[in-house]
């Protein structure tokens, strides 16, 4: 029984939502659907926030490997949400109200001069593991290999005005940028086509299976 | 012949659910009443119209049903004025709607030079209304302050907004999915009848034992990651229903796997797929719900999280498996640093290039939603598998007859397949 | 100064690179911890230089901007910040350029966000393109001219419902004042009503969303921004027309910056961008070298 509903409300939602793209008349079915998901999201984030609370306590009680961490993340849990509160309600007192994401509220502070650097750093990150993962992988083993090294090539210096600098000397055609972009308008794009149109197949096998009941697992079934 | 008590309840609880998608049906979702006020809208004041430096009106309009839809829009389209030309004098249409020929017209849309369409979504069904389409002029000096003036507008109507019962801009649309869904569903029936179904062998998944044995001979945990999607989205579950066969695997070798997510309702799936598995293997006592635990749903704090987790308890396995960002190289290039085994597997294909250069073993798209079915051994999943490729089928002779009919000028199909409205 | 020493700082990073060139040929790659050494030298140092970049507009760039120009004044552009200060470096030059382009040929903007941060990001975009004098001088008017709906949780839900209905979703802007009083919002119902939607994004819900339901179901004129990461996948709509225009990360945004003329942070950082690309493909031609030398003594 616990498996069985949300199997069907899997099922019914699923049905509508694809039918109601071919029959207009189920628009506002698919609606309502839409409503009840960003109500359902909206409180399940709650359900995170405790869970991180309580996995987080336990650790510092219990004195788990890295619960100092764990402080940390407490503590700016707590701050952030202390902020964006008093932000929240003294800003509904004001006339006309303000949201406590304007600028120049506490809340904003801490987004631009706090949050904002420190998610930075986290993506900045990617760069410098772009670098070390070309360094070790990147090698051309066989004919595909060295395929895609000679595109990666020209597409890196063609992006960039890199390449078009260096033949400068010669000539002011934008010989490489030219390239790259033929790089990416036609192999890249028939590569990512073939990609997506089996990717499209496999959500609609996959989709099928979920409707149909046949699989299972994701609500706990095998 | 009495029917068992489960197979009741079932029942109850069906019509119960068909009730209330009914009831999602039969209740049209909030929508504008017609006939609530409208703010002040960006008309220009009309008040100081002085006809002689009016735009000239507009020639003829159109007003018919908004096709395809499920009622209350009405589509206007007009002829632009003889006044409008880039840089000229008018600066934008207003339209006009009343209930009859001499009621009161009152504005629903507005559209800026050179449109020559417009569309009113606030009208109900089955009822006459009457249009009326002005063009305004731009700023013109008139003594100490600078106005707008706009043409006169000749009554059209009327029109009735209707729903249709079927998008015909989709039919082919349509018979594409029927084809593909059809043949996914006969060769699930086929294989429910004992049809042998071959499926070719796939690396990653076939390693996914080795991987979990070698945490359990090193003593180490197994770091399994869902991706940083909702349940919405079919690569999650994709996901956690590959999570749930390696679980059993877990479960079996008595190894710690752990499920680090950045989503609450993941976490609750995860939490009960893992449940399950370690129930179907035999220690159900084994399962702990802290090995399911939310993180954070930011994407590069998620990622932060991971990778600090990683570099501390150094895990002998990382699954990847699901819907990744920019973070995928951020998370696989810590793991393999970490000496970690990696297998990922992800439907997002700007993500592969660095799952292939960072990981082990990396299920590249259709492979990720194939490996729950190949993993389950289940005919009727296998079956789907199948289908798919049927559909394969399809679409690569349309692509070769497109390209052929194209390249040698025969004919243009794309008109068929419409995009938009 | 700063320049000539950046300058000389660049070429000694030349000169040590031939010798990590030989270290891993003969056997002894680096840690990569050193790589990650240069890449951030490489990224630093041209922040000091005055060395002009020849950006080349490209033909996805142009289309936007082509696409851009057909809007008369008075047109109305929905733009949705679908993403977060981590990609604020590639898409918040983006976002500027944008405004700027916007405000000074009278287009009218509303704004949204389907990540909760976008319409924050939003906002500092607005602020920067405020303070251009030219825009300054029209003295533009919130609710009027601009509006900030705001953030909405639901994902792709929210373009499907906002296809009915903007109302649904926004009942209210950022600044909590109600949709209907919102003088921009007065005959703005759904995409019917607005004559182009622009989308900077940096995952999802994302452009790809925003394409296959605003613009293959609703009918919506659509260009978009993305990361330089997420910009290949989006190619295959662009040749489809389904996209009117993209503009695919940092290059992608000084190309932007130069076709409006509005040159900013994009044009900047592109150099640092130049040599980053510079670094990696030396590491690449280096790691590719030793391969080849350890296979032939394999031979």
């Amino acid at each position: 029984m616990r498996r069985e509903v949300p199997l069907i409300i899997t099922s019914i939602a699923g049905l509508v939502f694809a039918i109601s793209f071919f029959i207009p008349l189920l628009g506002d079915a698919q609606n309502r659907f839409s409503d009840w998901v960003s109500i359902v999201q909206s409180f399940a984030v709650w359900l995170g926030l405790l869970n991180l609370t309580k996995v987080s306590l336990e650790k510092i009680t219990r004195k788990r490997e890295g619960w100092q961490y764990a402080i940390l993340t407490v503590v700016s849990l707590v701050i952030m949400l202390a902020i964006g509160m008093f932000d929240g309600f003294s800003g509904l007192a004001q006339d006309p109200p303000v949201s406590y994401r304007e600028p120049g509220t506490n809340f904003d502070w801490m987004f631009r001069y706090v949050y904002t650097p420190l998610t930075s750093t986290m993506f900045a990150m990617l760069a410098f593991f772009v670098a070390s993962a070309s360094y070790r992988a990147f090698r051309a083993r066989n004919f595909e290999a060295t395929l895609l090294l000679v595109a990666g090539f020209f597409v890196m210096g063609g992006r960039v005005p890199l390449f078009d600098l260096l033949i400068r000397w010669f000539t002011d055609y934008p010989l490489f940028n030219q390239f790259a972009d033929w790089i990416m308008t036609y192999p890249n794009t028939a590569g990512q086509r073939a990609i997506m149109i089996g990717i499209a197949l496999g959500i609609m096998s996959s989709s099928l299976r979920i409707i149909l009941g046949i699989e299972r697992s994701h609500v706990g079934g095998q | 012949m009495k029917r068992p008590p489960q197979k009741t309840t079932r029942r109850i609880v069906l019509l119960a659910l068909l009730a209330i998608a009914a009831f999602a049906l039969a209740v049209p979702a909030q929508t504008t009443d017609p006939s609530e006020p409208v703010a002040d809208t960006l008309l220009p004041d009309t008040s100081a119209i002085t006809p002689s430096q009016a735009p000239a009106p507009v020639p003829s309009v159109t007003v018919k049903d908004n096709p395809n839809d499920n009622g209350g829009a009405i589509r206007i389209t007009w002829e632009l004025s003889p006044a409008d030309t880039a840089g000229g004098l008018v600066a934008g249409y207003n339209v006009y709607r009343a209930d009859s020929e001499t009621g009161e017209f009152r504005p629903v849309a507005d559209a800026p030079s050179g449109t020559a369409f417009a569309t009113d979504n606030r009208v109900e069904n089955g009822k006459d209304y009457y249009y009326k389409v002005t063009a305004y002029s731009q700023y013109i000096d008139a003594g100490e302050d600078k106005v707008q003036v706009q043409s006169s507008g000749q009554v059209y109507g009327p029109v009735q907004a209707s729903w249709q019962v079927f998008n015909m801009d989709r039919l082919i649309c349509l018979i594409l999915v029927l084809t593909v869904s059809g043949s996914i569903i006969h060769f699930i029936r086929k294989a429910r009848r004992g049809g042998a179904i071959y499926v070719r062998k796939i690396g990653g998944i076939d390693a996914v034992e080795e991987a979990v044995g070698r945490a359990t001979e090193m003593g180490k945990k197994i770091f399994y990651i869902p991706g940083i999607q909702d349940m919405n989205d079919v690569q999650t579950i994709a996901g956690i229903a590959i999570l749930g066969r390696v679980a059993e695997k877990a479960a079996e070798y008595e190894t710690w796997l752990e499920v680090p997510v950045s989503k609450s309702l993941v976490m609750v799936t995860a939490r009960e797929t893992m449940k399950e598995a370690y129930a179907k293997m035999g220690r159900p006592d084994n399962f702990q719900e802290n090995q399911v635990h939310y993180l954070t749903d930011d994407q590069f704090g998620y990622a932060a999280a991971i990778d600090g987790m990683v570099v501390r308890e150094k895990p002998a396995t990382i699954f990847y498996m699901g819907a990744f960002f920019a973070e995928s190289l951020i998370l696989a290039e810590t793991g393999n640093a970490a000496g970690a085994i990696q297998i990922a597997g992800t439907a997002m294909p700007s993500q592969l290039p660095f799952f292939i250069a960072a990981c082990d073993f990396t299920l590249i798209g259709e492979e990720l939603f194939a490996a729950s079915a190949y993993l389950s051994g289940e005919p009727r999943q296998l079956g789907s598998l199948k289908g798919q490729d049927v559909g394969k089928a399809i679409f690569l002779i349309l692509i070769i007859v497109g390209i052929i009919f194209a390249t040698l000028n025969i004919y243009d199909l794309s008109p068929y397949i419409k995009v938009g409205q | 100064m700063a320049s000539t020493i950046a300058t000389i700082l660049l070429i000694l990073v030349g000169v040590s690179l031939l010798y990590i060139a030989y270290r891993t040929i003969t056997g002894r790659p680096v840690e990569r911890r050193i790589v990650f050494i240069y890449i951030a030298l490489a990224v630093a140092l041209p922040l000091f230089m005055t060395l002009p970049a020849p950006v080349q507009v490209t033909p996805d760039v142009e289309r936007l901007y082509d696409a851009l120009e057909e809007l008369r004044p008075g047109s109305k552009v929905l733009v949705s910040f679908d993403y977060d200060p981590p990609s604020a470096p590639e898409l918040q030059p983006m976002a500027v350029a944008f405004m700027k382009y916007a405000f000074k040929h009278d287009l009218r903007v509303i704004v949204m966000g389907l990540w909760p941060q976008g319409p924050q990001l939003a906002n500092l975009a607005i602020e920067e393109a405020m303070a251009d004098q030219e825009i300054a001088a029209k003295n533009l008017e919130y609710g009027v001219d601009y509006v900030n709906l705001g953030f909405q949780s639901g994902n792709e839900f929210v373009i499907q419902a906002m296809g009915t209905q903007f109302k649904r979703m926004f009942p209210q802007d950022d600044r909590r004042i109600p949709y209907d009083s919102i003088p921009l919002m007065a005959n703005v119902t759904n995409f019917s009503n607005v004559d182009f939607v622009f989308n900077l994004s940096s995952g999802k819900p994302g452009t790809i969303e925003w394409v296959q339901i605003a613009v293959d179901r609703f009918g919506a004129t659509m260009g978009a921004g993305n990361t330089a990461v997420q910009a290949p996948q989006v190619y295959p709509y662009l040749r489809a027309k389904q996209l009117h225009g993209l503009l695919g990360g940092m290059s992608g945004a000084a190309e932007f910056e130069k076709i409006v003329e509005e040159p900013g942070d994009g044009t900047t950082f592109i150099l640092s961008q130049m040599f980053a690309h510079a670094i990696v493909i030396l590491f690449v031609i280096i790691g590719n070298a030793a391969f080849f030398t350890e296979r032939r003594k394999q031979e």
